[in-house]
């Protein structure tokens, strides 16, 4: 037999694989505040995907769209090719993870978990195997008999998962899961989703105001504000080609210098750090306004005094510093009194510069990141 | 904070007193061995035994019981269904009316509602007895029941009701088997007072009532018009006895669900505020 299978573990294919939720032009309104507004998003099979954005932006909102709770305004969820317009939240192949886990209080965890079966009618044994086999899968197996308030919150979230994972659902949908958990539980529960998200092959959709855990789990990223979806992309490509000011500032940490377009198209000219040098021409009018992007960590911090004609180098001031123990931050003042975040790690070598010191800060053309908007 | 002091003491003390010495001294009078009530001739149990000779009073004692047990379940079905309404349908069109006609009872003095419900029976020709008892008592009680249920579910976590259809219950199932098990001490309480209020009304009961269904309070109060019997003492502490039973059987039945992990709060702070109305 030839078998021509997959390498074993290797996840889906992000980038070929077809859609398995559409969402199209969906508008959302309370009153006259549009929740969400015109947003199309297209969800691909088996793929983890992150909606981000600040509290109101309607990433939760949108999560609610698609499980059915909320009614849209306009516009059209389909999930593989069918309109989900006249389905009812309870027949929907779609689960959800509430932020606050939603719990049935009265029932023990291994009821919670078998809830969601119980209401598909299945046989009793088959019923009891799939609820034992997920307690196993989420390390519940010897928490079954407890109640919900008898359990810590990384419990709870496990449980949380493990009755909407049970169900196999096509898409499921986790409305910030780790937001209730300490830090150190935050960490290692974010690489178990991610584990447990490849071994099931399931899609999942995580909403998040968190830009590092967003970055972590999530194959790609939706950038989202005032129920617009600002930019999609993978990680890397939302960090250092982010589309916008909004979406360079809202992911990470960035140095934005405000500047006009040179006549070569290959050089910002005006900026609070004088004239600064790009790697590639940029396709706008000269003269035009746009902003150089630049990260911190791409900053180099020195006392060394420039070469002469050097290029993309600004003289300041150390204003502040703050220590990390990895890495210090530091708030650099330009000539014009604007700050600037430079950072930098903490390996030892040069000494580091100290407040109050004069310093140069350098970076490479293909470091800045320009931006239209 | 909590400390003990001769103020805090003398204030429990007279609040006892003042609440529970009728009572005591009406239990104790039951056991009295004379027949003058209010003269004390030794300890007997001569009246209960005559109790149980006494059919009126069996009786009515037996109307009354059944009487309060239907009235207290319809009022606790209707008004469950008010509560859900209320909180649950947001702002419809008409809900402050529909909210003040719910509590118009609370407020509204007995002798009214008695005999608004007299003229509604006469004007539709019902023959006055035991279901028109159970009508008008129902309709006195659902609006308490409506109260305590309404409070309960206004705290309920919707995403509770919301997490049961996600995973594939119709709206009905998630009701009974999410919503309800979390409202039951809610529920049971109302229930109580339902029972509670329907057992020991006079007013509305004498008139809405008929012949063959005279309740235990229109007994005692026509019987005490002709002097105190010793009787009515002993019924009276059966029907104490009663409540005092069933109200710790309630409160120790929400104590362990609560010991079972549900969130229960029996809202006593409702029930004794509704109590003094």
């Amino acid at each position: 037999m030839h078998s021509v299978g997959a390498k074993p573990g290797s996840a889906p294919a992000a980038g070929t694989a077809r859609a398995l939720l559409c969402i199209e032009s969906l508008t959302k309104r309370f009153g006259d505040f549009a929740a969400v507004d015109r947003l199309s998003l297209d969800i691909r099979d088996g793929e983890f995907f992150a909606l981000l954005g600040p509290s109101g932006c309607g990433k939760t909102t949108l999560l609610r769209l698609v499980a059915g709770f909320e009614r849209p305004h306009a516009g059209r969820i389909l999930l593989d090719g069918v309109d989900l317009a006249a389905v009812p939240p309870h027949r929907r192949p779609v689960n959800m993870m509430f932020q606050n886990y939603a719990l049935f209080p009265h029932l023990s965890v291994e009821a919670n978990v078998a809830f969601g079966l119980k209401q598909e009618g299945l046989p009793r044994d088959e019923i009891a195997g799939r609820v034992a086999d997920m307690l196993a899968l989420v390390k519940l197996q010897h928490f079954a008999a407890r109640k919900p308030h008898q359990l810590s919150g990384g419990e709870r979230s496990r449980v949380a998962l493990a009755r909407c994972l049970v169900k196999r659902p096509r898409l499921l949908l986790l409305d910030e899961p780790l937001a209730a958990l300490d830090k150190k539980l935050r960490d290692a529960t974010r690489f178990e989703l991610m584990a447990l998200q490849r071994q099931l092959g399931l899609t999942f959709v995580i909403v998040t105001h968190d830009q590092g855990e967003a970055m972590i789990v999530a194959d790609r990223i939706g950038v989202m504000e005032s129920g617009r979806l600002l930019q999609v992309g993978a990680p890397a490509e939302i960090y250092e080609r982010p589309n916008s000011r909004w979406v360079a500032d809202f992911v990470g940490e960035v140095n934005l210098f405000a500047g006009r377009l040179g006549d070569d198209r290959l050089s910002v000219e005006g900026t609070a750090a004088g004239r600064l040098r790009l790697a590639a021409p940029v396709a706008a009018e000269p003269r035009t306004t746009l902003w150089v992007a630049v990260r911190p960590e791409r900053l180099r911090l020195s006392g060394d005094q420039p070469a002469a004609g050097e290029e993309n180098c600004v003289a300041g001031t150390v204003a502040e510093i703050g220590y990390l123990g990895d890495v210090s931050v530091y708030r650099v003042r330009l000539a014009d009194g604007s700050l600037v975040k430079a950072a930098a790690a903490n390996s030892g070598g040069a000494p580091a510069p100290r407040p109050d010191e004069p310093v140069y800060l350098r970076f490479a053309p293909d470091a800045a990141i320009v931006l239209t908007r | 904070m909590r400390r003990v002091t001769a103020f805090n003491l003398f204030a429990i003390v007279l609040g006892i007193v003042f609440l529970y010495l009728p009572i005591v001294i009406l239990v104790i009078y039951s056991f009295n061995a004379s027949r003058l009530v209010a003269v004390w001739g030794g300890w007997s149990t001569r009246w209960y035994g005559e109790l149980a000779g006494d059919a009126a009073i069996l009786d009515a004692a037996s109307i009354s019981l059944r009487v309060a047990l239907v009235a207290a379940s319809l009022a606790t079905l209707l008004g469950t269904l008010a509560a859900v309404a209320l909180v649950r349908f947001g702002r419809f069109r008409g809900r402050l009316l529909f909210a003040s006609m719910i509590y118009a009872p609370l407020v509204m003095p007995e002798v009214i509602t008695g005999l608004s419900l007299l003229l509604l029976f006469v004007a539709l020709a019902i023959e006055r007895g035991f279901w028109t008892v159970v009508i008008a008592h129902t309709t006195m009680a659902a609006c308490f029941v409506t109260v305590i249920v309404q409070s309960r579910l206004v705290d309920f976590d919707m995403s509770l009701e919301e997490a049961a259809m996600d995973l594939g219950a119709p709206p009905l199932r998630t009701f009974l088997t999410v919503t309800l098990p979390l409202i039951l001490p809610a529920l049971a309480a109302a229930w109580m007072l339902a029972f509670a209020l329907s057992l020991d009304d006079l007013v509305i009961a004498s008139f809405t009532t008929g012949p063959g269904a005279t309740t235990l309070p229109i007994r005692i109060y026509s019987e005490v018009r002709l002097g105190v019997k010793p009787e009515i003492n002993a019924v009276c502490s059966i029907f104490i006895a009663v409540v005092c039973i069933a109200v710790l059987a309630a409160s120790l039945a929400a104590k362990l669900t609560a010991a079972r992990g549900a969130p229960t709060r029996l809202r006593t702070g409702d029930l004794s505020r509704l109590d003094a109305g």
